[in-house]
């Protein structure tokens, strides 16, 4: 909260990014917190691929109606007309449609802060990330230009064009961010929660086939599984297991249990070691 | 499993206390190698991420055929292919007795101010030593820092003790000369235990290998140590952060509680101003709460509608905080470019921001000796003790009573880099103890009087350029419009208020200052105020600026070209100047520095000076501030 009052106090046109997953729905309820009685000073942003699971676009239209604020919604049209997607493009899909998008979405309107939900855990070198991540005019991260982050004391200053990425959920836990959840109540997308959904398997994880786009090898014939999400991304790129976790107490439960660390679900990172790094060096989060 | 267990397993371990550690140590300590193996053991590690390691030790590990720990904590590519960590990170691993976040920071000399940051918000530090070195430069630098930063816990970690086969001896000479140094440091408590990161050794277990040791494992020293808090336990300090009006009925201060306690009903001080008032309510989000501590996030209301924004520090009526304009500091400078005693910079302290100048550097400290050296600069990574002087007040507590209402950091104000860090010692005797008066009758109550708006109009521009002339013209038409103004005029200044300053580059900076602070004092008494002054620097006009209310200063440029101001040459400086007959002469042998976005740009040169004056009285009615008050 008190990072998130700072960059509402000191900068000029705030945004929050908004990925609709358990992180987001975490960070968006820090905000209403942090200003409550009013609502949070900036919009919400969600970058669109076209290819996230249905359930979370319904979900993102009714928190950003319920906390009250303005939700905008930005897709790379260059990378739709190019027919960009996720079966054909591997990570340049991602690149293109998320990266890109980013970066279009923050330039078309001039936005000097945007909040993300990255956290310091899940991954290593966002061990080394600062909570204000200093981007030069091209959005680019320069691991050796960053700015010492000393007690509370965030230098959010920015010349024209530069721009901060501000990260609150920093020194969180996945384990952290449950609890949270549990204590507050913190309302989250249903996938999380196992239900019998059409899938088809692909190297050990399920794939949810969520609309006549996914294109099925030979031989792939989808069938209903109880299953669940424990992130949520494009939805032909994400990973499921077999769970039947319906609650939150169950979902905690399995999480005590699991061996597996959290992005272990995204098929990306598993293209190149460090492969995060180049990417936030390009300027995704 | 049951699925009530964990839940209480979580909220219980999500809300363990947590200990914040940072470990520090010259290259090749063995610094990441301890953290890997504190995640290893603590069984953090998930099977996806030890099957990255086991595969990652082959690639670029230096530990042979074994798990090379190091791999788990240095991240960055770049730093891989060094062998080296280059930046500060943060780890996180829980026993099932505590959460503990640990800053691993680097034992390289130019990255000290990586290390100022990760002991900036540690409540304890290991410092590795490696036993076949002994103690080195570096690790009594870091000593320092972490002493400097208000660590009170400190653990010598005694590391590859298996490279001295565990002998008792070299174990208690690195001991012996690391308390004969700390001596004077000031930390309330300084264990040391003897490892091994790669093997294991006294991390989490036992090693047999050293029976002549009877202390604790480093892992249940850091499950036991109890680290106290100057802050939680002394008195109330919440820096406004946020002031929140959804409506006319609500205004509320939003900030995190820095310091001590507040309940509903305590009597309350704005520390800057003097004013009181109590708590109406105090809230958590939407949570209605009777009480709130330090490290809280809160929204509280008052039951009086007093004057309140961002920077303004509320405090516990019966212990107040310095509150001053003049400071005595410990400094750390980041930057390659040196700190410039003089030199204007940002000081970001708790939630306010000032323009601050460094006035005198008392000394720079000699991390090997701990002598005080005399210094005139301080350059990157040094440490010095200065005292400094703000723009404007700001209410704060020497470091070692509140971490947080004690720090500051110090920004450039053109390249916007963090470029230094500071700890606040004391207040200098001139501003120190002499509370703001807070005034029944304001600035606002004055003009209100006179039904008008103050302002400054700042007209800068070479000598001759037609300042006073365009000024004079401007105060004529406000006059018939039944305004109250008053002329400040360089040279008639000069005459009196600043008849002791000459022309060199200090005492025209001294001059504007003067300059500056009285024309704020009378827009203070509702004045509009023509300042008619060279006013060659940017910086100094700057200043000015930040003196007022936003949007009270308007900066005029008179911009004549210098041939033309050489010509008319009203007083017949230029004709002295190129006799060589005054120096320091502004456009001759002394630098003007153009505005760069000027409120009002005039050229006399082209335009008559009636219709320039008419520009400005139409800019001041664009801008309101011609309207009745």
């Amino acid at each position: 909260m008190h990072i998130i009052r700072e960059v509402a106090a000191e900068c000029r046109n705030p945004v929050m990014l908004y990925s609709i997953g358990k992180d987001s729905a975490v960070m968006l309820h820090l905000a209403m917190k942090a200003f409550a009685p009013a609502p949070p000073p900036f919009p919400l942003m969600h970058i669109d691929t076209t290819w996230k699971f249905r359930e979370m676009i319904a979900f993102r239209d009714r928190m950003a109606r319920e906390a009250g604020m303005r939700l905008l919604v930005h897709t790379n049209q260059e990378g739709l007309a190019a027919g960009m997607n996720p079966f054909d493009h591997g990570s340049n899909y991602t690149r293109v449609m998320k990266t890109e998008g980013l970066k279009q979405a923050l330039d078309l309107h001039g936005f000097d802060a945007a909040f993300g939900g990255a956290r310091r855990d899940e991954e290593k070198s966002r061990a080394k990330e600062r909570v204000f991540s200093f981007r030069g005019a091209s959005h680019a991260w320069d691991p050796k230009n960053q700015r010492p982050e000393l007690w509370r004391l965030y230098n959010t200053r920015v010349n024209e064009r530069e721009s901060m990425r501000v990260f609150p959920l920093s020194n969180w836990t996945e384990l952290d961010i449950w609890a949270y959840i549990l204590r507050e109540n913190v309302p989250i997308v249903p996938l999380y929660f196992a239900a019998e959904r059409p899938v088809v398997e692909r190297n050990g994880q399920y794939i949810m086939v969520d609309d006549d786009r996914m294109r099925l090898n030979p031989g792939e014939q989808p069938e209903k599984r109880m299953i669940r999400f424990r992130t949520l991304g494009c939805y032909p790129l994400t990973g499921a297991f077999e769970s039947n976790a319906t609650s939150l107490e169950a979902i905690v439960a399995e999480m005590i249990a699991a061996r597996t660390s959290e992005r272990g679900g995204r098929l990306i990172d598993k293209e190149a070691s460090a492969s995060m790094e180049r990417k936030k060096r390009e300027g995704y989060f | 499993m049951t699925v009530s267990m964990p839940i209480q397993a979580v909220t219980a371990a999500a809300e363990a206390d947590t200990l914040r550690f940072l470990t520090c140590g010259s290259v090749d300590d063995g610094k990441s190698t301890l953290i890997g193996r504190l995640l290893y053991d603590s069984q953090l590690l998930m099977e996806d991420q030890v099957a990255d390691l086991a595969r990652d030790s082959e690639k670029h590990g230096t530990a042979g055929d074994q798990i090379d720990f190091a791999l788990l904590v240095d991240g960055l590519e770049a730093e891989r292919e060094q062998g080296i960590t280059i930046d500060v990170a943060y780890r996180f691993f829980a026993t099932p007795k505590r959460r503990f976040i640990v800053a691993d920071t680097p034992g390289h000399v130019q990255y000290t101010r990586n290390m100022a940051t990760g002991a900036s918000t540690a409540d304890l530090a290991v410092l590795l030593v490696d036993a076949s070195k002994g103690l080195l430069t570096q690790t009594r630098r870091h000593a320092v820092i972490v002493s400097l930063l208000g660590i009170r816990n400190v653990v010598i970690a005694v590391n590859k003790m298996d490279l001295v086969g565990f002998e008792e001896s070299t174990f208690r000479e690195i001991v012996a000369d690391f308390r004969e140094f700390a001596g004077d440091l000031g930390f309330a408590d300084v264990t040391a235990i003897p490892l091994s990161a790669r093997a294991g050794d006294n991390v989490s277990s036992r090693s047999p290998k050293s029976p002549w040791y009877s202390g604790p494992t480093l892992i249940e020293h850091l499950e036991t140590i109890g680290v106290e808090n100057a802050a939680t336990s002394g008195p109330f300090r919440l820096p406004v952060q946020w002031v929140c009006r959804p409506n006319q009925n609500f205004r509320g201060f939003a900030g995190s509680v820095a310091g001590g306690r507040v309940k509903l009903g305590d009597e309350i001080v704005v520390a800057a101003s003097g004013r009181t008032s109590t708590v109406a309510s105090l809230a958590i989000g939407n949570h209605p709460v009777e009480e709130a501590f330090a490290g809280q996030s809160v929204m509280l209301t008052l039951a009086d509608e007093i004057d309140i924004s961002r920077g303004d520090v509320l405090v516990a009526k019966g212990s107040r905080p310095e509150v001053s304009d003049q400071f005595a500091a410990n400094l750390i400078w980041f930057d390659a470019e040196h700190l410039l005693p003089g030199r204007q910079y940002l000081m970001k302290n708790s939630t306010r921001t000032v323009p601050v100048q460094i006035t005198e550097l008392k000394y720079r400290l000699d991390v090997e000796t701990l002598d005080h050296g005399a210094a005139k600069v301080l350059e990157m990574n040094e440490i010095g003790f200065a005292n400094l002087s703000a723009s404007e007040p700001i209410a704060f507590d020497p470091y070692a009573s509140n971490r947080e209402t004690g720090a500051f950091i110090l920004i450039d104000r053109f390249t916007n880099a963090t470029v230094g860090a500071g700890m606040l010692s004391f207040a200098l005797r001139r501003a120190s103890n002499i509370h703001w008066q807070a005034l029944d009758v304001d600035r606002d109550a004055r003009a209100g009087l006179k039904h008008q708006k103050p302002a400054v109009l700042w007209f800068t521009g070479l000598s001759g350029s037609g300042k006073s002339t365009v000024a004079n013209i401007v105060e004529r038409k406000l006059f018939g419009r039944g305004r109250h103004t008053i002329i400040l005029d360089g040279d008639n200044v000069r005459h009196g208020l600043n008849r002791d300053l000459g022309f060199t580059d200090a005492d025209r900076v001294e001059n504007i200052r003067r300059v500056a602070e009285t024309a704020r004092l009378m827009t203070d008494a509702g004045l509009i105020v023509l300042v008619s002054f060279i006013s060659p620097f940017r910086s100094e006009r700057e200043m000015a600026r930040g003196l007022l209310p936003e949007g009270e200063f308007v900066e005029i440029f008179v911009d004549t070209p210098i041939e033309v101001c050489r010509q008319r040459d009203p007083k017949g400086l230029y004709a002295r100047a190129d006799a060589g007959e005054i120096r320091n002469f502004t456009g001759i042998d002394s630098p003007y520095e153009a505005p760069e976005k000027p409120d009002l740009h005039l050229k006399p040169a082209e335009v008559d000076p009636e219709l320039l004056a008419d520009r400005v009285i139409a800019f001041l009615e664009e801008r309101g501030k011609l309207s009745n008050a």
